[in-house]
């Protein structure tokens, strides 16, 4: 007995120094145990490029700041060669390179990580004086015959917005409001800017972002916006939709220009744009803790953001681990494979559950198919692995196109399961049904199903997904938990069935 | 749907598989003997060396090559059987009762001519029937007579006497009829019968198939309760003595009757299945404990089977 001794002796151990760790860093240094609140932090990488054209170079562009709900996190700069200052003016924060000279094109990078604590709207805002267009003399009768119609038709400077932009979008729009719009030498924002000063209505440019996840060329955008005396109202030019955007990141709101470039040409602001969903209490604990402690300079997030994604996902595969092994170990219940069910469960996570389901089904049948008329052929056991292999890439392949045509892009997910240990399963699987018949495939299969699904349900819990990457300590625990159940030699839940008649000589 | 309480169970003291493999499988066998009974070759060869009862072997074929003369193998053979070494569940047994000519005559009565067993022999040297399909060697020895006693329980199939050996000691016996259903296989889970054996007389005790109590066998129609094995001391002998052979704290002992020679070791079984206390309605680990409760002094063979005899007897009410 010494062993088992010996085994509860260093799992216990284990099991301690993992909660030791976690109620430490809870306690001292203030990690939160619960997720809490997720939140989508966006990513920005504003791209400032131009040519130079010789000369000084001296490059000004408006920093954000923090509106409509917007929080700026953490902004970062780099410029290299350049000398570099933020300045104020006028309440607005600008970044500031200069350089005496410079001979290649060039780019400049602004980094800034955001997140919008509440939806709220714009507020208030200083009214901006209004400037009457300069007109030459066609267009300032088209402009009165366009601004007197739709007054008619309006009943204040948001409903006149409103409807211009309406007939702007749907292009109902009469002779005069055509001619205005179809010169070629101003955009039509500007044109609709020039109508609304014409008709006497305050009103401003909202410069800004549209969040798009994984987009790596995004422009500044502009939204209008006009003051009816008392409010503010927003309205999207491009659509005509009235009201801030969701995914709308306002920059500057009125005002002069973001970007300005002197000593060079052809010059572009881009963006570059990636979303992460993270627990916002993390997120602002590690604002606050980062650099302080020197136990978290060991933690996960120090390292890169594309590593700590990786780590996101191997941190999981314990926990899918720990269900396989309750499920074999105390239920009972037989899976095809030790960790195929984990392998499918992390693959459900990419697919949804649903979809990755019906996926696998579909994908594992035909290959059983197929592989049902290679067993007839008596092929050598890596060729015939081989053969089912590049059948399921072709199944894979065919049910994509297939469903891509008929317009479910969900199914394009499919590249997401494991290619071998489909295989692996189909060859498997044949080999059962083949050896112990249908009843086993059944058995086996819908065991391992359950298990990925639990194991799926389980590693997709927020909670689990928080305390995993949070407190990576926690799979010394886990450890210890899994030397235990090593040992366990009670009965399995099935078991409790299947000798159901062995109640005594009485029964 | 019934089911039991864990506090039943281990009043009945029945072993559950957690409990095997790791008080019993994982503790008192040893790795490195493992190849000795999954290999059927090493398992006959080394219990010739121990002066014990096997089928006779007629000969080994190792490489495809070797196929060709097999002709010459089979000379003057009337019945033999062809099977792969590390096959598993009775699979690619192909038995031949007799010879007609140029024909062989399985025991299911289908002809084959030689053409058709060479290609049989070379499945089996492929690796088809082995488990995961690594390639395999083919033996070929003598067919059994089944003792007749044993065949008028035993459909299209091999019956077959497994014995659990635990330290020398013969803890719970049980024979294996094969039926349609199993299609001609001695497996339970298949669908074949399990028939509890009194480790005292050799007479049954219980008869199970698919989990559930019959009173005779499926397709034979014959009475379970009837059913008395004969030679049952030299049976109970043969398999304890498996025990020196291989050094194996616990396995199975898988044990057919001939008709001429009488118990015959087939194969042995280092990871024996627990369906075995069902046949019994009786469990393992309380006769396991009494095993490890006795002094632990080296015992030959006779001893063991007479002290087992003593303790594991079944009165029958």
């Amino acid at each position: 007995m010494s062993s088992k001794l010996q085994i509860s002796l260093v799992a216990g151990i284990l099991i301690l120094i993992g909660l030791g760790l976690t109620l430490y860093k809870k306690i001292e240094l203030g990690f939160p145990l619960l997720p809490g609140q997720r939140q989508a932090v966006w990513t920005l990488e504003s791209k400032v490029s131009f040519k130079p054209v010789g000369g000084p170079v001296e490059i000004s562009l408006a920093l954000p700041d923090s509106q409509a709900g917007w929080v700026v996190l953490d902004d970062h700069f780099a410029s290299s060669g350049f000398g570099f200052t933020v300045m104020e003016s006028n309440g607005n924060r600008y970044a500031q390179w200069t350089r005496q000279s410079l001979e290649r094109p060039t780019t400049l990078y602004y980094k800034l990580q955001i997140y919008r604590a509440d939806n709220v709207g714009l507020g208030g805002s200083p009214v901006p004086e209004i400037v009457p267009p300069e007109l030459t003399a066609d267009r300032l009768a088209a402009m009165e015959r366009v601004v007197e119609s739709l007054h008619e038709l309006s009943s204040g400077p948001a409903s006149f917005t409103a409807l211009l932009l309406k007939q702007l979008v749907q292009g109902q729009m009469d002779q005069d409001a055509t001619f205005l719009f179809g010169s070629r030498e101003e955009s039509k924002l500007a044109v609709v800017m020039d109508i609304l000063a014409f008709s006497g209505i305050p009103s401003q440019r909202v410069r800004g972002v549209f969040l798009e996840d994984g987009r790596r060329r995004q422009q500044i955008s502009s939204l209008v916006e006009v003051f009816d005396g008392e409010h503010w109202h927003i309205f999207n030019p491009k659509t005509g939709q009235p009201g801030l955007p969701e995914n709308f990141f306002v920059w500057r709101r009125g005002g002069a220009s973001i970007l300005d470039v002197m000593g060079g040409s052809s010059s572009q602001l881009e963006f570059a744009i990636v979303k992460n969903t993270l627990p916002i209490k993390t997120v602002l604990f590690m604002e606050q803790q980062a650099g302080e402690q020197p136990l978290l300079d060991f933690s996960i997030y120090s390292l890169p953001v594309e590593q700590q994604g990786v780590f996101k996902g191997l941190l999981l595969i314990p926990v899918g681990a720990l269900v396989v092994v309750l499920l074999r170990v105390l239920v009972g219940i037989r899976t095809s494979g030790t960790f195929m069910p984990i392998l499918i469960a992390l693959a459900f996570i990419q697919t949804t559950l649903l979809t990755g389901l019906a996926i696998f089904l579909t994908v594992v049948g035909a290959g059983l198919l197929i592989r049902y008329y290679l067993s007839a052929l008596n092929l050598l056991l890596v060729a015939r692995i081989t053969a089912v292999v590049i059948v399921v890439i072709f199944i894979m392949a065919a049910l994509s196109i297939v469903s891509y045509k008929l317009g479910f892009a969900q199914v394009l997910t499919v590249t997401f399961l494991p290619t071998i240990i489909l295989a692996w399963t189909i060859e498997r699987m044949s080999i059962l049904w083949e050896e112990e018949g249908i009843h086993e495939v059944l058995i086996q299969g819908g065991g391992s199903l359950l298990a990925a699904i639990l194991a799926y349900l389980l590693m997709s819990t927020a909670l689990i997904e928080h305390l995993t990457f949070n407190f990576p300590e926690l799979m010394i625990s886990l450890l210890g938990v899994v030397l235990l159940i090593g040992k366990y030699t009670g009965y399995r839940l099935t078991e409790l069935y299947r000798f159901r008649d062995l109640g005594g000589p009485d029964k | 749907m019934k089911w039991i309480t864990p506090r039943e169970l281990r009043e009945q003291g029945v072993l559950g598989m957690n409990s095997r493999n790791v008080d019993y499988i994982g503790r008192t066998n040893d790795r490195s003997r493992y190849p000795l009974v999954d290999n059927k070759l090493k398992t006959k060869q080394a219990a010739q060396q121990h002066g014990m009862s096997v089928p006779h072997l007629f000969g080994v074929v190792k490489i495809q090559h070797e196929v060709q003369g097999l002709e010459s193998l089979l000379e003057g053979l009337e019945k033999f059987v062809i099977k792969p070494v590390q096959g598993s569940g009775g699979k690619g047994i192909l038995v031949i009762s007799e010879r007609r000519g140029d024909e062989f005559i399985k025991s299911t009565g289908a002809i084959l001519n030689l053409r058709d067993v060479k290609r049989h022999t070379s499945n089996i040297l492929s690796g088809l029937y082995s488990l995961g399909g690594r390639p395999d060697v083919a033996m070929i020895e003598d067919m059994i007579d089944f003792d007749e006693m044993l065949s008028n329980y035993s459909h299209e199939g091999v019956p077959d006497i497994r014995v659990i050996i635990y330290r020398g000691f013969p803890v719970m016996a049980m024979m294996r009829c094969s039926t349609h259903a199993s299609d001609g296989k001695a497996n339970l889970h298949q669908g074949a019968v399990g028939v509890g054996i009194d480790i005292v007389t050799g007479h049954s005790l219980y008869a199970i198939q698919n989990n559930q109590k019959v009173d005779q066998h499926p397709d034979t129609g014959y009475r379970f309760d009837e059913l008395e094995l004969p030679h049952w001391d030299k049976i109970l002998h043969l398999a304890a003595g498996c025990f020196e052979m291989t050094e194996l704290g616990y396995f199975g002992a898988d044990i057919v009757l001939d008709r001429n020679n009488g118990p015959m070791i087939l194969e042995l079984n280092a990871r024996p299945g627990l369906a075995i206390q069902i046949a019994n309605q009786a469990g393992l680990r309380k006769r396991l404990h009494m095993v490890d409760d006795m002094r632990p002094i080296e015992r030959g063979v006779e001893e063991r089977v007479q002290l087992a005899k003593r303790m594991f007897g079944v009165t029958m009410v």
